[in-house]
């Protein structure tokens, strides 16, 4: 997936293809289809192919969302089941 | 002594299940080899008690001394903190980690950069510490604070399970851990961490007693291998941890028959001729200015004249100030200083705490390996601790002093008055040779006496004497015992003076007696050479007669020879006539 000149740049670490990965994926795919126009990049880091990524981008809860932009920089920890605290967690709630 | 042995029982190692080495001086010991290798163990303990420290220890340890990378991952100090706290220990951590040694990984979780929404694991955690293991092949893992997650994140259900399934995955790995802990109220930690924690469990604790810290650890549990369970004093210092056992040694210790002399020459001759023992542990007490600290500086100078190291640990006077008092005894003390054979370390007691104290002598001695240490003054520790604290204190110096064969020697302040029943803190049992130093007042004047109260293993002089500071340094003298008891001080001159003058009218009456005697000898003499002047004169006088009277006869003989001649007589008849012829 893209990363660049797009108005949300987001980041999904997951480990494995387990059922939360699966499940936040899928989650994560439907809220941005609803809320971002389009103007989003996501790209999904796999920890078990890249363990080390997860000390530098201090990953500790799995699975864990990054909004690189717009700044700042900001979490949202779990499988993104509860769409409105993703919403507000990714500040797109005015928007929507 | 024979109250060592009860509390030095369990200080021997049960090879119950293999111990991963602290490298913290005194802990090994009380747990037999270290933390259960291979499993968890709990460190709590309030801020600022060291747990993170002791957690740092055991990893540089493994990491430098015993072939066992470790991984550090902190919960919340920056690391830069923990590099400082590790340079305090000798060790770069940065130079560690760049060896391969220690991984180090701190996790910092921004409350307010998360939102959490749905399911979620600590996967990611999992991950990093699989990672950082691997990476450097650790067998040593520090957990500091994990707690902090409980903070980070609001689903505690999902929390426990994690935690309990890192210990679980932990295990699997084989890595012996440290995971310290926040104390809590009413329990060991704050949520409970030792209820995942079931193997090894210890507290720290850090409490200000009349202005004086002490640091206290106690094992709380330690499954499968025997422990003692009370509280061990541990200071921290430059070099880290360092727990004190309450005594790490047997009473196994050598005893040398080598003798070491006291550098006062009369009283080695007190003490069998020779001096202490070699390796023993003596007593001075006395009064406040009865020559306690002369005594002790005698014996460094004697030390230090045969080239052998002293410790002069003072408590009561700078080093400038004892080598000033000693100078006017006559004894140059500098002189070793320069030289290297002799440091004084002075402290004050109250600046830290009786551990804190023994530490820093057990330091010093291993340091410098002297063959002889002094205290000056004892007494002055037992102002920081009470009765009990002190006893175990001092059971634990004379023990490891005597383990190394470095002969010690106290000095203590008793209370004037109270001089027969010193107990000095109960020590006397511990010590070998016991001097006493005592004001002798009569006349008007105070002089200082000294005793021999007791020294083992070696005949000793029941007799007192007077101990005399010369600007030649200390001198004993022999008292005298007057109709009024001893005599010391002018009592004593006066008292020889009188014994000299008398001895001298002995001398003069002596001598005039012989004079008298030579006088008669050559009267006798004279009156012999007269009479044998007379006798001789008599003989002389005797012998003249004899000769007239034969010239005499001899001229009658020839008168009548003449007549017979002129008568014609033969000579027959002038024969008979010769012998017939009555006279």
């Amino acid at each position: 997936m893209e990363t660049e000149a797009k108005k949300w740049n987001l980041r999904l670490y997951v480990a494995g293809q387990t059922p939360k990965s699966v499940t936040a994926l899928a989650n994560l795919k439907r809220i941005c289809d609803e809320h971002m126009n389009g103007e989003y990049s996501v790209e999904v880091i796999d920890l078990m192919e890249n363990p080390q990524l997860a000390r530098r981008d201090q990953i500790v809860a799995i699975p864990t969302l990054v909004r690189e932009l717009p700044s700042p920089l900001k979490r949202i920890i779990g499988d993104l089941s509860n769409t409105e605290r993703v919403l507000v967690g990714l500040d797109v709630v005015a928007r929507g | 002594m024979e109250t060592v042995q009860s509390s030095s029982s369990f200080s021997a190692p049960v090879n119950g299940i293999e111990k991963a080495p602290t490298g913290i001086s005194g802990f090994d010991e009380i747990t037999g080899g270290g933390l259960p290798a291979g499993r968890p163990t709990l460190v709590c303990g309030g801020p600022g008690c060291g747990k993170t420290l002791f957690a740092m220890q055991f990893l540089v340890a493994g990491a430098t001394r015993f072939g066992e990378p470790g991984v550090f991952m902190s919960f919340e100090e920056p690391s830069d903190d923990l590099a400082k706290n590790v340079a305090s220990l000798g060790f770069d951590l940065n130079d560690l980690i760049a060896r391969g040694l220690i991984s180090m990984d701190t996790v910092v979780i921004e409350r307010s950069e998360i939102e959490e929404s749905g399911e979620y694991d600590l996967e990611g955690l999992f991950l990093r510490l699989d990672f950082a293991i691997q990476s450097v092949g650790a067998k040593r893992v520090v957990l500091d604070t994990i707690e902090s997650l409980f903070s980070s994140f609001s689903n505690e259900a999902i929390l426990r399970a994690e935690l309990r399934r890192l210990f679980r995955f932990l295990k699997e790995r084989g890595v012996s851990v440290v995971i310290t802990g926040e104390r809590g109220e009413g329990q060991l930690t704050r949520q409970g961490l030792e209820e995942y924690v079931s193997d090894c469990v210890i507290l720290l604790d850090h409490r200000v007693n009349e202005q004086v810290s002490t640091r206290r650890l106690r094992i709380v549990k330690y499954r499968g291998s025997s422990h003692g369970t009370n509280e061990y004093p541990f200071i921290i210092d430059r070099r880290g941890l360092e727990v004190l056992p309450v005594t790490g040694l047997d009473l196994a210790h050598s005893a040398s028959t080598e003798r070491i002399p006291s550098g006062i020459p009369r009283l080695d001759a007190m003490l069998g001729g020779q001096g202490f023992f070699r390796g023993t542990s003596i007593l001075v007490s006395g009064t406040a200015g009865t020559g306690k600290s002369s005594i002790a500086a005698h014996f460094v100078d004697a030390t230090c004249r045969r080239g052998e190291r002293a410790l002069y640990f003072a408590l009561e006077e700078s080093p400038g100030q004892i080598l000033r008092n000693m100078r006017s005894i006559g004894l140059d003390l500098n002189q070793w200083v320069e030289r290297g054979l002799l440091q004084f370390h002075a402290s004050r007691p109250t600046l830290f705490g009786l551990e804190m104290h023994l530490v820093s002598i057990f330091r010093w001695v291993q340091e410098v390996a002297p063959s002889v240490v002094i205290v000056d003054p004892l007494s002055n520790l037992s102002s920081i601790g009470s009765y009990n604290e002190v006893m175990a204190t001092l059971l634990r110096l004379v023990d490891f002093l005597k383990a190394r064969q470095v002969t010690a020697l106290f000095t203590s302040l008793t209370a004037s008055g109270d001089e027969e029943n010193e107990t000095h803190l109960g020590v006397s049992s511990l010590m070998d040779t016991w001097l006493s130093l005592r004001n002798l007042e009569s006349n008007g004047e105070r002089n200082r006496g000294l005793y021999v109260l007791k020294s083992r293993g070696m005949s000793h002089s029941n007799q007192i004497r007077e101990l005399l500071l010369t600007d030649r340094g200390v001198e004993l003298a022999d008292v005298y015992l007057g109709a009024e008891g001893v005599l010391t001080g002018s009592a004593r001159i006066a008292q020889k003076a009188r014994e000299r003058g008398a001895a001298a009218a002995r001398q003069e009456e002596l001598a005039a007696l012989q004079r008298r005697l030579d006088r008669r000898k050559s009267a006798v003499e004279a009156q012999i050479q007269a009479l044998r002047a007379e006798v001789e004169a008599e003989e002389e006088e005797v012998g003249k007669r004899v000769r007239q009277a034969l010239l005499q006869e001899r001229e009658e003989q020839e008168g009548r020879a003449a007549l017979a001649t002129a008568r014609q007589a033969d000579s027959g008849t002038l024969g008979e006539g010769q012998t017939a012829r009555p006279e």
